[in-house]
């Protein structure tokens, strides 16, 4: 295992976390955001291009967008 | 269920899992060795059925069933989430005039993103076969990129700009494609989606025979599918409001 990939793999551990222990949903998506790209990052390294895109396009864009809407219907509305 | 019998159940659960966890692991092949025996069988395949990317192959013609299936499963969540998230009898739509505004930065940035966004998308979905990527991948950057739309313009902008009613249909078309491809395949070659077309020169864009054909339809699927859900979420965050 090259140094590169065991910094990403904890870059991803560590992510991983900073997802699970963020409360507020709205800035919960924001930390999922983020860890999307490090774990595309991650795929892109273990030379997974086809997953490394998906997981960016999903994980990244698609995925925290819907949490906003709905954390922002759930909460009335209000901007 | 009271606490005490969720811990249980949820510890057998969980002790279940352990053991055959650790009893896959043990078997597995080291991090990184040279031992690969789906790929000997694979990528001669590919390469025999000009498919330069083997991940392609796999999906769309060596375990095409099993993608079939995956996108039945997108059109089946995006069913149920449109049918779970229209408005209900007492629930009316309704767009507030005032939008809110927009940075000039953001204006700009996410009207030069648009077509460079929407032509990666169609970019990644029509080479599907010869580069990573594919229908998937390259559909869900189309999908996103039409909501460029909605962060740099406004959410009229993004009503005007994007028919539903065709993406609805688009949607059951692409994944109507992929069934017909399969039974032209049962028709002509005997066998449900069997790669029947012509394999053709490894490197053009029309090679590697059905594959381009159901990369394209997946394509289309996704990103109608994805569209629509995000149309129902946004809709629902934006426009839909209760009758008081």
């Amino acid at each position: 295992m090259t140094p590169l990939l065991l910094l990403m793999f904890l870059l991803v551990a560590a992510g991983g976390t900073v997802v699970v222990s963020t409360q507020d949903p709205k800035r919960q998506a924001v930390t999922l955001s983020v860890y999307g790209v490090l774990l595309a990052l991650l795929f892109l390294l273990l030379q997974a291009p086809d997953v490394a895109l998906s997981q960016v396009a999903v994980g990244t864009a698609v995925v925290p967008l819907m949490v906003l809407l709905a954390v922002r219907k759930v909460r009335g509305g209000k901007r | 269920m009271t606490r005490q019998v969720r811990w249980v159940v949820f510890w057998l659960g969980a002790a279940g899992f352990g053991v055959l966890a650790v009893l896959a692991m043990i078997r597995m092949p080291g991090f990184g060795s040279l031992v690969h025996p789906y790929r000997d069988l694979a990528v001669p395949l590919a390469n025999a059925r000009s498919t330069p990317n083997v991940v392609s192959a796999l999906n769309f013609d060596q375990r095409a069933l099993d993608t079939l299936i995956e996108e039945t499963i997108l059109l089946g969540s995006v069913v149920g989430a449109a049918a779970l998230l229209r408005p209900s009898d007492h629930e009316r739509e309704h767009l507030a005039t005032e939008e809110g505004r927009t940075l000039e930065a953001t204006r700009l940035l996410g009207y030069l993103l648009l077509p460079m966004t929407l032509m990666v998308g169609i970019d990644v979905v029509v080479h599907g076969h010869l580069t990573p990527g594919g229908g998937f991948q390259g559909g869900v950057v189309l999908a996103t990129g039409v909501h460029l739309l909605y962060v740099a313009g406004s959410y009229r902008t993004l009503q005007k700009l994007r028919p539903l009613a065709w993406y609805r249909l688009a949607e059951a078309l692409g994944a109507g494609a992929f069934v017909v491809l399969g039974l032209l395949g049962l028709l002509v070659a005997g066998g449900f989606l069997v790669n029947f077309l012509p394999y053709g020169t490894s490197g053009d864009l029309f090679s590697s025979g059905t594959v381009v054909l159901l990369n394209i339809a997946v394509g289309i699927e996704v990103a109608s599918g994805v569209i629509v859900l995000l149309a129902q979420f946004l809709a629902q965050a934006l426009t839909v409001q209760e009758i008081r």
